[in-house]
């Protein structure tokens, strides 16, 4: 019985779908693209980086990836767009561009 | 054997309950459902029960406390009447969107303002397009086998929905009459325990109940509600039959009083069905063609059934003991008039709304609704469809 998933994605029809949106799996708002409400865009400039880790733990969408203990780029899937790395960076590493 | 006895209709709800025996029962008091939650507490306090109580403070905190335990996957009832059932409006859609099958007496009363706590059916009504099931009973026999038959419904797989079982307050729940009970160890086995797919307190297969559900998944999840809605007609059927073989006490969607030949009709729900029996059995004596229909389930909305049994009248009228204040008749008229629609050379149909805040409605009265319907059949015109009986000019 631990095998139950919840379908999920853009096609579920009312007959696949769970009794009063029941979920069943854990850690599932991962499977939730937020990356799509984003009007503005950080852009990381990797040459210009420091490592300073400053913009990691500020992140509200945990969308700065870090391997090793450095940062290797942006999660743009649940990057929301709301900048706060971009102002707490003090070498300015990121553009904050609008999102096309 | 049956248990002969005499009881209130309160006390019919409350012993259906005790010998249940839910998990948890969270309620507030208000007339004139106080005593089901009064009798109730003495059961649990005797020790007659082992039902968790909760006194609540209020009935938005009594609804959202059966939610609550009906999702950790406790088998819940309530009660409440009018005002009571106001305050839970927010939770009751909550409940029946996140399929909880709760169980609740709702003890008819008018609603507020100006204050009054006699019956009529302003306080279900308004809740008629909820998500809960509604279930209506005659008297304090009806009212005690619909609640133990509530359970089944409730809890049926391809329901999951809760229940709201109706009666007339004060007039059936203040009322002592006779009643035949069933053994308790019968009704236990009638309801078995509640069989869980899914609850919070599984810690073998951890679950999430009532997310948020954005525009790409609610409408699936109103869709598969509407389902269970229309499932639960055919449940309620087959539920019904199973109770029949245990009782003798036979129930349908309706009942159909005196209708194999009748020409005209009325259509009511509760405790004026018995007045208005007496006027049907006294107008066959007279060689009036007349019959009725009670109705038992008003949510699901039986169509075809209805459509099926007042097609070949000349002339319907449905008593509302509520006003839906559309300006256009009573809440079941309207229903019952759009089922009719599809019907070729379809009978004349009258909305009577009647009985508000407790007005009494007599033999004389329901007498009169049928003296007009026997006018609309014999001049073949209908001069008033939306009309107030009992009301003082």
């Amino acid at each position: 019985m631990k095998d139950k998933k919840t379908p999920l994605g853009g096609n579920v029809s009312w007959k696949e779908t769970t009794p009063g949106g029941i979920i069943y799996d854990a850690g599932n708002a991962t499977r939730y693209k937020t990356g799509e409400w984003r009007s503005m865009k950080p852009v990381w400039n990797k040459d210009k980086c420091k490592q300073c880790m400053l913009c990691f733990p500020v992140c509200p969408d945990s969308s700065i990836l870090v391997e090793d203990g450095k940062m290797t780029g942006i999660d743009y899937d649940h990057c929301k767009g709301c900048g706060v790395c971009v102002e707490a960076c003090p070498f300015n590493v990121f553009d904050f561009v609008k999102e096309e | 054997m049956a248990i002969r006895e005499r009881l209130s209709g309160n006390e019919a709800v409350a012993t259906a309950m005790k010998q249940i025996n839910p998990d948890v029962v969270a309620a507030f008091p208000i007339t004139p459902s106080t005593e089901v939650p009064q009798y109730f507490s003495q059961f649990v306090a005797n020790g007659s029960v082992d039902t968790e109580f909760v006194a609540v403070e209020s009935e938005h905190s009594a609804m959202s406390a059966c939610v609550g335990a009906s999702a950790a996957g406790a088998r819940v009832m309530t009660a409440t009447s009018a005002n009571g059932l106001a305050l839970m409006w927010e939770i009751l859609y909550i409940a029946a969107s996140s399929r909880l099958p709760i169980v609740m007496p709702v003890i008819n009363r008018a609603l507020s303002a100006p204050i009054n706590i006699h019956n009529d059916h302003s306080d279900s009504m308004g809740a008629r397009d909820s998500g809960w099931i509604q279930l209506y009973s005659e008297d304090n026999q009806e009212a005690y086998d619909n609640i133990i038959q509530a359970i089944r419904i409730a809890e049926h797989k391809d329901v999951q929905l809760p229940v709201m079982v109706c009666m007339d307050g004060f007039i059936v729940s203040h009322a002592v009459e006779n009643i035949e009970l069933l053994e308790t160890e019968k009704v236990k086995e009638f309801v078995g325990e509640r069989e869980l797919e899914d609850y919070l307190l599984n810690a073998e297969r951890p679950v999430s109940m009532g997310p948020l559900d954005l525009p790409p998944h609610y409408f699936e999840h109103k869709r598969q509600q509407a389902e269970a809605m229309k499932n639960a007609k055919k449940v309620i059927l087959e539920i019904a039959e199973e109770y029949e073989k245990l009782t003798g006490r036979k129930y349908g969607l309706f009942e159909e009083y005196k209708m194999e030949d009748a020409e005209v009709a009325i259509v009511v729900l509760n405790s004026t069905a018995g007045t208005a029996k007496e006027v049907v059995d006294e107008l066959r004596e007279n060689g009036v063609k007349a019959g009725l229909i009670k109705l038992r389930v008003f949510r699901p909305f039986p169509v075809d059934e209805l459509k099926e049994a007042l097609k070949d009248l000349k002339a319907v009228a449905v008593m509302d003991k509520a006003d839906s204040f559309s300006a256009a008749g009573g809440p079941v008229f309207t229903e019952i008039r759009a089922a009719l629609y599809d019907v070729e050379d379809r009978p004349e149909i009258v909305s009577y709304i009647y009985g508000l805040g407790g007005r009494d409605v007599r033999v004389d009265d329901i007498k009169k609704v049928y003296d007009d319907l026997k006018e609309i059949v014999e001049t073949g015109k209908v001069e008033s469809v939306y009309n107030y009986l009992g009301v003082k000019e």
